[in-house]
């Protein structure tokens, strides 16, 4: 029982991850009609801008390691400490939050850049093109990251406050078995957050009105003069914005490598698949059914069983969604039919 | 036909002026030169785009390796198993993917490229060997040569044919052989009713039903077809080198073969030949420079400029070979979609136009003249 | 009494409440030009969709040759037993040039719904060719044999597709409303081209809202209200029925 326990919540936050990248990712398509296999980069680049937040903020000085006098040992002393003392380390200490305020702003130009410099000339043209297109551009951005920062995972750790476990068995009455990392619990919660905004954001104000009238009739929302195409730039920087967020929070969780924006997209897109293109309900839906799916399909009692299940199992429910139900579980009819 | 021959066999020598006649580079020119075609019968004339086709290359290594290991380590019977195994699997894989098309079908593809990719390192790592790779051990049994009483050589056997080593240039030579046999198939493909049709279910696949053929045998048929021609290539990979490892598998992988038939020209019939000779060729070069080549190369700038240009040049070259991949990539699909075939045409059109102009300009004055 | 080549049995078919056929009864006689008229949301279309199969209706029966069920069967199925058909919109072979965007068709009509000729060349195919040269040379396109498709005209794609069709000689063509967004110039050529294919005995059933092309091809004509055939006759015939001026040419003159 607490096995589940864990692995459901274990899933739920990897979930969490892949439902804000489908989320944007089906936004992208649902509005400006492209199919985005870069979208796994802007994950990628908002992991790394926590990277770099953490490194800028770790700069540091060599200096004589006052505890050792009988030769000169030198110790690494950021400058931060030296300068501020300990709101110097309290930075350092919070560098992945603290990212974000610098995570948002970047994805916002890297979303703006890319639409109006790539995106923009290929609502028109085929699938496949988009695709081929951003696929390249996906390979270009993780070079150019692996350039920089080299190829292994860069561990980058989650305020020491948070670093713990929370004893959520003791919470619910099952024990001290059952614990999970204070920084999971936080990311599901911001994950659950952001959702919740981006859907508000859509059903509540104009501006998500014509949105999502574009994503039920592009021609329609054309004609009835309504300047789309600055819409759908927003709307491209947001998702931007939405998978960078999900990157930057993510690196605690998981060690930010070159190629993990690829390994994120892949499954996004079939997640995005499984909940029906264009259907951003599906999409979050989905992805949290599949993190989870996962996670339970790695315990013991089930790959005993299917050795290697968790490995497909996401493929796996994608083909036998994609043959039984064409729109996936949550698809209007028209989008994206053949 | 035959000038493609001569050309295929005589590359040692037409090659030698850009320094790529050695067989390393030679053999992977032929190799994914099947490969690529191999690619082009599927996304060149149905236009289904696959994102799966590195899984048949991964199980053509791996069927060829188990060949040798088991059997003999004469090449004849690596190849006939490796295709016949890419068959089936391309087989099952076509008989569920295309039941969708357009971008269903690619994402069907790449889940079971990924599937593949992810029980070869764990559940079927006693047939991959996982992350080492599978390779030949000094205890294989070999039946077929045991039975033969081949001498066994010290250390590991090489691969052959019929006693020819696949080393060098013979390696070379005969994938240049299955290199001119492989196409000699595509080009009848193309050259068939049966190629028409796929070209016309890339067109219309609604008329096609229309006018009354079954579409999804065709589709079926092209995607073994394809698969085929890539466990081929599979093989012959561990022809020249007896090792195979998943990575071959990976979905990246079948993003360059799509690349190579993209920049060459898909649906050409020399496309894609050309696009893997660029590409290999390429590869070769930017991988193999480093700091001190570059440094060499812009010797001539002053000492500043000469920093400066490595700095801005090292990304791309060595280990950002994929940078450099990359960026080409995504030139082509903006500015030239239908690849270096399609760039030839422009040219050409534009100089047969400028001497139509001028053979008109000319007999127009000669009519004023006169 | 002349042979029946399709025969539609007590068709009905609705759409949530809506009944677009109502219990539709019709026999096409062989070698005729069979013109099924009526005012827009009569039921033609969904009449023609039920014909080639792609629509099921709720209850009836359509048989071809006699026997032959025509409904469950797939697209290239019933080609297959010779029922062609042009759309409203064209449906050619956008990349392929003129001759291929006719061979096509003859290839399939010969080879069947699936045939694995790989090893074969399609420049021995010369009968094929020959077949869609003729086929070109009746819609006056031979010229223009290397032309990708894509570049001509809406009206010589909606005469190209003619072409596909007549090229597989079938039993029975369907035609829906082959002259629909024509200019009268390219509706005139049209025209006679329908005139000149009529001489073959070709039957044919053609959906149309230009009277002067319907009264021009037509040896029969079905008229079509609200679902329900109300007048099926001659041209001179309907041309005199009372009904049919009532609910079609709202008693104007013709």
């Amino acid at each position: 029982m607490d096995a589940i326990l864990i692995q459901l919540l274990n899933g739920l936050d990897k979930g969490a991850a892949y439902a804000l990248i489908a989320l944007g990712l089906t936004l992208v398509f649902g509005t400006l009609g492209v199919v985005n296999f870069a979208h796994g980069a802007l994950f990628l680049i908002g992991a790394f801008c926590a990277v770099s937040f953490q490194k800028v903020v770790t700069i540091s000085k060599k200096i004589l390691d006052p505890n050792i006098t009988y030769f000169d040992a030198y110790i690494e002393q950021p400058y931060l400490e030296i300068w501020m003392g300990d709101t110097g380390l309290a930075i350092i200490d919070y560098a992945v939050p603290l990212s974000l305020f610098f995570a948002v702003p970047i994805m916002l130009l890297v979303g703006l850049a890319m639409e109006r410099g790539l995106i923009q000339f290929f609502y028109k043209r085929s699938h496949a093109e988009q695709i081929l297109v951003t696929f390249g551009l996906a390979i270009v951005l993780q070079e150019i990251i692996r350039h920089f920062y080299g190829a292994n995972p860069i561990p980058t750790p989650a305020p020491d406050i948070v670093s713990g476990s929370a004893q959520v068995g003791l919470w619910i009455g099952l024990g001290d078995t059952l614990v999970y990392p204070w920084w999971r619990i936080i990311y599901l919660i911001s994950s659950v957050g952001i959702i919740t905004a981006v859907f508000s954001f859509l059903n509540l104000t104009t501006f998500g009105m014509v949105v999502r009238a574009g994503m039920a009739d592009r021609q329609m929302v054309g004609f009835l003069g309504i300047n789309i195409q600055r819409k759908f730039t927003i709307i491209f920087a947001l998702a931007a914005i939405v998978a960078g967020v999900a990157g930057a929070m993510y690196a605690p969780i998981l060690p930010p490598d070159y190629h993990m924006g690829m390994d994120f997209l892949v499954i996004s897109f079939v997640i995005v698949v499984v909940g029906g293109m264009g259907s951003l309900r599906g999409a979050v839906a989905s992805g949290f059914l599949l993190g989870v799916l996962q996670s339970l399909a790695a315990m013991t009692a089930v790959s005993s069983i299917l050795p290697g299940i968790e490995q497909i199992i996401i493929y796996l429910v994608a083909v036998i969604v994609l043959l039984t139900r064409p729109r996936g579980l949550m698809g209007r009819k028209g989008v994206m039919d053949e | 036909m035959l000038i493609f021959t001569a050309a295929v066999l005589s590359m040692p020598i037409w090659l030698d002026p850009i320094g790529a006649n050695y067989p390393d580079l030679l053999q992977k020119f032929a190799i994914f030169g099947i490969f690529a075609i191999g690619y082009n019968i599927l996304f060149g004339l149905t236009g289904y785009l696959s994102f799966g086709h590195a899984v048949f290359l991964g199980v053509g290594s791996y069927t060829a390796v188990w060949s040798f290991k088991l059997l003999t380590m004469n090449v004849i019977p690596a190849m006939f198993f490796s295709i016949l195994m890419a068959g089936i699997i391309a087989a099952g894989i076509g008989y569920v993917s295309l039941r969708r098309s357009g971008i269903y079908f690619s994402i069907l593809t790449l889940a079971f490229a990924q599937m593949f990719y992810n029980l070869a390192y764990s559940v079927l790592m006693p047939i991959t060997n996982g992350e080492t790779g599978l390779q030949l051990t000094m205890h294989d049994p070999r039946v077929i040569d045991v039975a033969f009483s081949r001498e066994v050589p010290e250390g590991l056997p090489s691969t052959d044919f019929f006693g020819i080593s696949m080393n060098g240039y013979s390696g070379f030579y005969f994938c240049a052989v299955m290199l001119i046999l492989a196409f000699f198939i595509y080009l009848k493909i193309f050259r068939s009713p049966f190629g028409m049709k796929l070209k016309g279910i890339k067109s219309n696949q609604k008329r096609m039903k229309y006018i009354g053929s079954d579409t999804r045998p065709y589709l079926i048929t092209a995607f073994v077809i394809s698969g085929m021609f890539a466990g081929l290539a599979g093989s012959l990979m561990a022809v020249t080198d007896p090792l195979a490892g998943a990575e071959r598998m990976q979905w990246t992988a079948s993003g360059e073969v799509i690349l190579m038939t993209i920049l060459g020209g898909v649906g050409t019939v020399y496309g894609p030949l050309l696009g893997v000779g660029i590409i290999k060729y390429l590869e070769n070069i930017f991988s193999s420079i480093n700091e001190s080549v570059l440094n060499n190369f812009f010797s001539f700038m002053p000492q500043w400029g000469e920093s400066l240009l490595t700095s801005l040049t090292m990304p791309f070259v060595g280990e950002g070979w994929h940078l450099t991949l990359g960026l080409l990539f995504m030139l082509i699909v903006i500015f030239l979609p239908g690849g270096v075939m399609e760039g030839l045409q422009r040219i050409k059109d534009s100089i047969m136009n400028k001497k139509n102009i001028e053979e008109s300009e000319a007999t127009a004055k000669e009519s004023s003249d006169g | 009494m002349a042979e029946t080549v399709l025969r539609i049995e007590n068709v009905n078919k609705s759409f949530g409440g809506l009944l677009a056929l109502n219990d539709i009864n019709l026999e096409i006689e062989r070698g005729k030009v069979h013109a099924i008229i009526g005012p827009n949301g009569a039921g033609k279309s969904t009449l023609l969709n039920v014909c080639v199969g792609l629509l099921a209706p709720d209850t009836g029966e359509v048989t071809f040759n006699g026997g032959e069920k025509i409904i469950g069967k797939k697209p290239h199925q019933i080609n297959q037993i010779g029922l062609t058909r042009v759309f409203q919109t064209p449906e050619i072979f956008p990349d392929l040039s003129l001759l291929e965007n006719v061979m096509l068709p003859a290839l399939s009509k010969r080879d069947g719904s699936y045939k694995m000729s790989i090893f074969k060349s399609l420049s021995d195919e010369e009968e094929i060719e020959n077949e869609a040269i003729g086929a070109l040379e009746t819609i006056g396109m031979l010229d223009r044999k290397d032309t990708i498709a894509s570049s001509l005209s809406r009206g010589d794609k909606r005469r190209l597709e003619l072409a596909m069709c007549l090229v597989q000689k079938p039993e029975l063509l369907l035609l829906d409303e082959p002259t629909a967004g024509m200019a009268r110039h390219d509706t005139n050529q049209t025209i006679e081209l329908l005139k000149q294919i009529k001489e073959g005995g070709m039957t044919k059933i053609i959906i149309e809202h230009d009277m002067h092309v319907v009264f021009s091809v037509a040896d029969k004509i079905s008229v079509l209200a609200r679902g329900a055939i109300i007048a099926t006759g001659t041209p001179d015939e309907i041309k005199a029925n009372p009904l049919v001026r009532e609910a079609y040419l709202g008693g104007a003159e013709l």
